[in-house]
């Protein structure tokens, strides 16, 4: 299958649109999850798959591939509908999230010989230390490929963040692209009561990193951040604050922090649906 | 048994042994990389940055991150080495290493320094005694603990040779009796029978397989014929000798720097009630924290030494009698 990268912003939405209605569907199929922050991450999923990173939906391994590691590994089911949508594997087995003998295990499990998942994740505050050590392999080898982290804003309250943070800009790593998902929303609700994490900018760039700011809802900003974040990584690794709706497509759910964990029955799911594919 | 030289050439530290065996598989495989906990010395990969300068990485007192950049360079299809005082690479990193090394089963080697009671002075919390228990239970993981420096050169150039997964590497501080030579053969999850005798069988791992040869001689004073087993593979455990050696003697030993629950000493009994249950004595840690003093007075204190080692052994001969 040959991969073109798409650049049309309203075609990367449109795709974000397919993302989310596959994300309710699987999420339903399999009556437990995480739909929230899958809804919420969908724009910056279409942007990163069908635009952004380089890599090979028929050749999953092609080793000169930029890496994505999903830290938030309860958001799954947006890297399992994004990479189906991408041509990773057929549509239908998003369908077997979370069921027994699935290759769609409830976090991504590398064991399970899904194509496209670089690694098991979902034990939150690891992956940008995995993420550290890929782009330092990538820097001895001498290769340009890049990593991208995929994080919580509530993740960060983890202390092995700001260690692996402290490393990324110690050895100028700068082939990261950190992504935070900033919806301001964790399980026992805001970051700001929960644990405040303001400054944010401030935080990272005291760590010795290039901050880029944008809308990670709207695919236009998303473009935009990603060629920023080029321009500034000179010596530094970029994490990119992206501001976003959880639950975003769906008025029920935007920005309610209830549908963190929860998934929608059957009429629920039919009537996301129908909201999702008013959209476009 | 195996035949080889088993008389004492010298003493040195076990951690000077994986140092050499680190540089040695650098020199031999150029994937090797080694990251640096702040020890670099003190856990001997100073051997290792000082011959490869461009593969060692320092990475400060950041022992989860490290662990997490070990995986992304495995990931990276480099065989990365930490190493840092084992209380640190095995438990304050745990979850690390089961998530991002072990579910990933992940080409990560981790070196566990200061092992044991004989760090001596600096006490309770930098003594790794719960380590093996620890690793144990993790799906993937293979251990090592190696019997001296000779043995430990190899165990390492071993951990890259044949393993591709995690595997911990457990040495020691101080200098400690030096025995084996550096052609004998390390296959992992193969035990070595230094010496065979019917009466009992000692099965140790680490700095106590020396003491359990040292056992051995006084039992033989006394007309008992002791096995001495060295068990350097903790996992995966070497069952067909235990097993063995339980069937040859019926009665069994284990002696550890280590608690005995969830060490060698547990991994050897679950072995034995599941196949051959025979009376069992049991050197290690029982259960409590370690403290300061000098090596040697620790080592008597905890009753790690020889003639513990033989004490334990006529008692679990009386035992096998009585039944
Ligand atoms: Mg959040």
């Amino acid at each position: 299958m040959v991969y073109k990268k798409i650049t049309d912003t309203d075609l990367l939405s449109k795709m974000a649109r397919d993302i989310r209605i596959r994300v309710v569907e699987s999420l339903s199929a399999a009556g437990s999850g995480h739909l929230g922050g899958s809804l919420g991450l969908a724009d910056i999923f279409a942007v990163l798959y069908f635009n952004e990173i380089n890599h090979r939906p028929s050749e999953p391994e092609w080793p000169l591939r930029d890496r994505l590691i999903l830290s938030i590994g309860h958001v799954a089911p947006v890297l399992y509908a994004t990479l189906a949508k991408s041509g990773y594997f057929q549509e239908e087995e998003l369908l077997t999230l979370r069921k027994l003998g699935s290759r769609l295990q409830g976090h991504p499990a590398r064991d399970r010989g899904l194509p496209g998942i670089e690694v098991s994740s979902g034990s939150l505050g690891q992956g940008l230390s995995v993420s550290v050590g890929l782009a330092l392999s990538a820097k001895i080898d001498g290769q340009s490929w890049k990593v991208y982290s995929i994080h919580g804003d509530g993740e960060l309250q983890e202390g092995s963040i700001w260690e692996a943070a402290m490393s990324a800009a110690h050895h100028k790593l700068n082939n990261i692209r950190m992504i935070v998902d900033r919806n301001g929303l964790q399980i026992d609700g805001s970051t700001d009561r929960v644990m405040n994490l303001e400054p944010l900018r401030g935080k990272f760039e005291s760590f010795g990193w290039q901050v880029v700011e944008c809308d990670g809802n709207i695919t236009e900003a998303l473009l935009r951040a990603f060629r920023e974040a080029d321009r500034v990584a000179v010596t530094s690794p970029v994490v990119i604050l992206a501001k976003t709706l959880m639950g975003k497509g769906i008025p029920e759910i935007e920005g309610n922090y209830k549908w963190h964990g929860a998934v929608p029955d059957a009429a629920q799911r039919d009537e996301f649906i129908r909201q999702l594919q008013g959209l476009s | 048994m195996i035949q080889t030289d088993l008389t004492l050439k010298g003493h040195r530290p076990t951690r000077t042994g994986f140092g050499e065996g680190l540089r040695d598989i650098g020199s031999m495989d150029p994937r090797v990389v080694a990251i640096g906990a702040d020890i670099t010395n003190s856990v001997g990969m100073n051997f290792f940055r000082d011959a490869f300068p461009d593969r060692f990485f320092s990475f400060g007192i950041a022992e989860q991150n490290i662990m997490g950049v070990a995986a992304g360079l495995a990931l990276g299809g480099k065989v990365p080495f930490m190493a840092t005082y084992g209380v640190f690479s095995a438990m304050r990193t745990l979850d690390q290493i089961r998530v991002s090394v072990c579910y990933n089963n992940l080409n990560v080697k981790i070196g566990g320094a200061h092992a044991g009671i004989s760090v001596g002075p600096d006490g309770a919390t930098h003594q790794a005694l719960e380590d093996i228990a620890v690793m144990r239970v993790l799906p993937n993981m293979t251990i090592l603990s190696p019997c001296d420096a000779a043995q430990a050169r190899n165990a390492v150039i071993a951990a890259v040779q044949q393993v591709n997964g995690p595997v911990y590497i457990r040495f020691g501080r101080e200098s400690v009796p030096e025995f084996t030579t550096p052609d004998l053969e390390f296959k992992v999850g193969r035990a070595q029978l230094f010496r065979a005798g019917a009466d009992v069988a000692i099965i140790a791992t680490g700095h106590l397989v020396w003491e359990a040869l040292e056992a051995a001689e006084i039992l033989a004073e006394q007309g008992v014929q002791a096995s001495v087993v060295n068990m350097h593979t903790i996992k995966p455990l070497d069952e067909q000798m235990i097993i063995e050696m339980a069937g040859y003697t019926g009665a069994i030993v284990t002696a550890e720097e280590h608690q005995i629950i969830g060490g060698l000493g547990g991994a050897v009994a679950e072995c034995l009630v599941r196949n051959n249950p025979v009376p069992m004595a049991f050197i290690g840690m029982p259960d409590l924290f370690g403290e300061s003093g000098q090596p040697d007075e620790l080592m008597d204190k905890y009753k790690m030494k020889s003639r513990h080692i033989a004490g334990a052994a006529m008692e679990v001969i009386r035992r096998k009698k009585s039944i």
